[in-house]
């Protein structure tokens, strides 16, 4: 139940603090992101730069980089996922404990980039786990990883704690574990993961 | 350095049966090699290596190079018996054997090969490069070289890299895997016939080469269903 904005203000201004569990428990986890520790490509370079002293990424959180996906919220895939690496970023990512957010950076991580064409190149690391927040660019700019790091914090901040819409960890029917692709003879097998990625209609 | 043609001499001296063919380069870098038989290619390169005027001690890099099967046009002279009727001295008509020379188009096919081409330097004694170029046979079944990393250890991953991509089996190898692509992987994306996996599925922005693909890729879905919902969109 949301408190009347007004009222809240009127009472802050006597000292008293109102607030709701919701507002509570994600502003806790919107303000404690811990990244995996985990980089691919050159956009990697850039999130190190992110969560230097001169961007500072610190200042939202998000200063630990955790070595163990067990212990990591987000995954910032920076860089060119190839077809041998996929799988390893799938099987990182089922690691992951729930509540878990993948933020895909980079013009390869979304959709392959210049590599698209290439036949060792997965084109965007969304067609086998779900992402939340899409970079473009090659590579972003470290604003462009702290504006992404923002918007994934509003998303946390909306998101309801019952029914529709409420984090993946509250919700006992989400899925938790994503196929990991096999290695075929020709390509990754399967190719996409449909459950994720129903092949997007072009209209035009 | 020696030229390359005074090298095929030393080595022809000092490898007996060597079997080395020159390879002229007729640009203007003029950067000659040395194409190698498979069988005396380690005696060669050894020699190489080991030669107090040359020491090539250090292998810069290792290259493939894919031939494929070349269709060949020749025109050919050909003569045969034709025959043709004249008028004979009274009168009558006359069947008379007449030569004729014809000009024939024939067309063969002259048989691919896979190619590994190494390129030498000597630290030392600071000349090169020196190209050394190893063929199989052909590019199907007898594709086996014999492996230079005895010699130059440079070589380990590179030729294991052409193993990879250009499937030039490198017999004496110490380590021969794949090392870019995973070990299922049965195809060898360089060699110029590879087919692409048909990843075409979802292309907004198809253009040239990509547009057709992406086409190939909608026509190999007619009628399996998958476009159906796009179709009920329009």
């Amino acid at each position: 139940m949301a408190v009347d904005q007004n009222l809240k203000i009127e009472l802050g201004k006597q000292g008293i603090f109102v607030t709701t569990i919701e507002e509570l428990y994600n502003w806790g986890r919107r303000s404690s992101v811990w990244p995996m520790q985990f980089g691919l490509a050159c956009c990697a370079i850039e999130m190190i730069a992110t969560t230097m002293a001169r961007y500072d990424l610190a200042r939202f959180g998000a200063e630990v980089f955790r070595p163990s996906p067990r212990q990591a919220d987000l995954m910032i895939v920076s860089g060119t996922v190839t077809k041998k690496m996929a799988p390893q970023v799938v099987r990182l990512y089922n690691q992951m404990a729930e509540p878990r957010y993948v933020i895909a950076m980079g013009a390869c991580a979304i959709s392959g980039g210049p590599f698209k064409q290439g036949y060792n190149v997965l084109k965007g690391i969304d067609r086998y786990i779900p992402v939340d927040v899409h970079i473009p660019g090659c590579p972003p700019r470290p604003e462009a990883l702290i504006q992404a790091f923002m918007t994934l914090q509003k998303k946390i901040d909306g998101q309801p704690l019952t029914g529709e819409g409420r984090p993946r960890h509250l919700d006992a029917n989400a899925q938790g574990e994503f196929p990991v692709p096999e290695q075929g003879e020709h390509d990754l097998e399967p190719t996409s993961n449909h459950g994720v990625w129903p092949v997007p209609i072009t209209i035009r | 350095m020696k030229t390359v043609e005074e090298i095929k001499a030393a080595i022809e001296a000092a490898v007996p049966g060597a079997g080395v063919e020159f390879v002229p380069n007729p640009s203007l870098s003029a950067q000659h090699s040395l194409r190698l038989a498979p069988e005396s290619a380690v005696a060669v390169a050894t020699f190489l290596r080991d030669d107090a005027e040359l020491t090539l001690d250090f292998l810069s890099n290792v290259s493939g190079v894919d031939w494929p099967d070349k269709e060949v046009a020749e025109k050919v002279k050909v003569t045969r018996t034709v025959t043709k009727t004249v008028d004979g001295p009274d009168g009558q008509k006359v069947d008379q054997q007449v030569e004729e020379t014809v000009e024939e188009t024939r067309k063969h096919v002259e048989p691919g090969c896979l190619e590994a081409v190494y390129h030498l330097y000597s630290v030392s004694k600071k000349h090169g490069p020196l190209v050394i170029r190893l063929r199989t046979a052909n590019r199907t079944d007898q594709i086996e070289l014999p492996s230079l990393t005895p010699v130059w250890r440079a070589a380990e991953f590179q030729e294991r890299e052409v193993f990879d991509l250009y499937g030039i089996v490198f017999a004496g190898h110490p380590d021969l895997r794949r090392i870019l692509m995973w070990p299922e992987f049965k195809d060898h994306p360089m060699r110029k016939d590879y087919v692409e996996p048909d990843d075409f599925e979802y292309e907004p922005t198809a253009h040239d080469e990509v547009l057709k693909r992406a086409q190939e890729h909608k026509d190999s879905e007619q009628g399996t269903g998958i476009r159906d919902q796009e179709a009920a969109a329009k």
